[in-house]
């Protein structure tokens, strides 16, 4: 049986857990209780998950747990050790400029205040991993999992075809297209 | 909220976990995909002073399809069985259900068996259960016995699981030949709580008569609602006034409450017009399987 080393704080038993995020490896002590959600904000500090109804409707802090999106208020911190995580920190390129989901959203106005956004962007891109060119009815069913009450939505799915088109082949873009679809 | 203190394990090998299961049966609870339990624990509407965690238990983690049926383990998240091309050729109602439950995120983490045994009438995958009359796979520290869907679910939230027991495996027996299945719900948005849902299984002859109709229900009662509504097809005809015979019976005998989100009445004639549509689907999926010889 697994058994983390453990240590009393204020009388309730701490797991060191050992969490891959991004790419890095954090070694944190958590309550069995903590939520991978606010251990990725409050125990590692990357805030660009951000927790919105906490029970997994909202979507917000949707994150990538190898590869696949999952809400990371529905784990706990400790469930998610030796897997990689992928938070939206982790989605740029790597010489720090925005990846194509994140420039897409830039290019079709897909956000307004921003706190969906981070769910979004990690449910998009490992979507077009599995479907890197979709069709209009296909993103919206993409993003059917995420709540945005800012931009009604139209230019979120405009921006997973832009991003599509920013992955696509040669990067044979249309970026005429896209904002016209975005002013729609 | 936050969830309040519990102890965590997190056993290797399902013996661990029976045995430690067996240890704290009163209040410990399994974590398997935790898509309803977390909600539950973070809301404090549950506080078990034990999670046992089976997420290592990749021995649980399978999908196996044979003439019979499929068989799936405790740690099969719902995807894998969605995806699955042999599970749903031998049992289509899988997919057309599984795509309803939830979001697709939802999915790649939340178990079907998990979601089984937490026994909400208002999801989809026990009524699913109920209608193609699978079976369930009890383990405990002292052995191991098989449950049918008739007898699992005896009222909200609540199973006919012993103290200590794991549900580690669902039957799901496959489509026969000359059958067709359906799925339909109506809900506020796409991946909420169905207002109602339907499903059902049409049996045909070789000659294309209707011998058998049954028909499953979420949303509308305590625990899965299962009815056999094959004598409104007497005549072996699918014709527009035994469906709406049919759709009748439905309304009649679900028994739904109002909420926020719809009213009794609302539903009642949801159950009704979905028992129609799903009849109709399951009938020409039968009839297309018939001719086309698979799916």
């Amino acid at each position: 049986m697994s058994d983390p080393t453990t240590a009393d704080t204020d009388g309730e038993t701490m797991h060191h857990v050992r969490l891959s995020v991004n790419g890095a490896t954090y070694d944190i002590e958590v309550p069995a209780r903590r939520l991978l959600s606010d251990a990725v904000r409050q125990d590692i500090g990357l805030t660009g998950t951000h927790v919105g109804c906490e029970h997994g409707v909202c979507g917000a802090c949707t994150v990538l747990v190898d590869g696949v999106p999952m809400r990371s208020c529905l784990m706990f911190a400790v469930s998610a050790e030796g897997q990689e995580v992928t938070t939206v920190e982790g989605l740029g390129d790597a010489d720090g400029s925005l990846g194509a989901v994140q420039q897409a959203f830039k290019d079709c106005h897909g956000l307004q205040c921003g706190f969906c956004t981070p769910g979004f962007l990690t449910t998009i891109t490992a979507c077009l991993r599995d479907n890197p060119d979709p069709t209009r009815e296909e993103a919206s069913e993409m993003v059917a999992g995420n709540l945005c009450r800012c931009t009604g939505y139209q230019n979120i799915v405009s921006a997973v075809l832009r991003a599509a088109e920013l992955q696509g082949a040669g990067c044979a873009t249309k970026p005429e297209h896209a904002a016209q679809e975005a002013q729609a | 909220m936050k969830p309040a203190p519990f102890a965590y394990l997190r056993p290797e090998c399902l013996q661990d976990a029976l045995e430690a299961y067996a240890d704290h049966a009163d209040d410990a609870k399994i974590l398997a995909g935790g898509q309803s339990l977390i909600p539950l624990l973070s809301m404090r509407l549950a506080a078990p002073t034990m999670l046992i965690d089976i997420n290592r238990l990749t021995e649980l983690s399978y999908v196996h399809t044979d003439a019979s049926g499929v068989r799936f383990g405790a740690l099969t998240r719902h995807a894998q069985i969605e995806h699955d091309k042999r599970a749903n050729r031998a049992q289509p109602l899988l997919r057309k259900a599984l795509r309803s439950v939830a979001h697709p995120t939802i999915r790649n983490r939340g178990t079907t068996v998990g979601s089984i045994v937490h026994a909400d009438a208002a999801a989809e995958m026990p009524a699913v259960l109920r209608l193609l009359e699978g079976s369930v796979t009890l383990r405990s520290h002292e052995g191991s016995r098989e449950v049918g869907a008739e007898d699992l679910f005896v009222g909200p939230l609540e199973t006919s699981l012993a103290a200590g027991e794991i549900a580690t495996e669902i039957f799901m027996p496959a489509l026969p030949a000359g059958a067709g299945v359906a799925f339909e719900e109506i809900s506020r948005r796409r991946g909420d709580y169905a207002l109602c849902g339907a499903a059902a299984i049409v049996q045909t002859d070789p000659g294309g008569a209707v011998t058998s109709v049954k028909t499953g229900y979420l949303s509308v009662s305590e625990t899965p609602l299962v009815l056999d509504l094959s004598d409104a097809f007497d005549d072996g005809e699918l014709s527009q006034t035994n469906l709406t015979g049919a759709g009748e019976l439905a309304s009649a005998a679900v028994q739904p409450e109002t909420d926020i989100h719809a009213t009794a009445d609302y539903r009642r004639q949801l159950a009704g017009v979905l028992t129609k549509q799903v009849i109709e689907q399951a009938h020409n999926h039968a009839s297309a399987r018939t001719i086309g010889g698979s799916q």
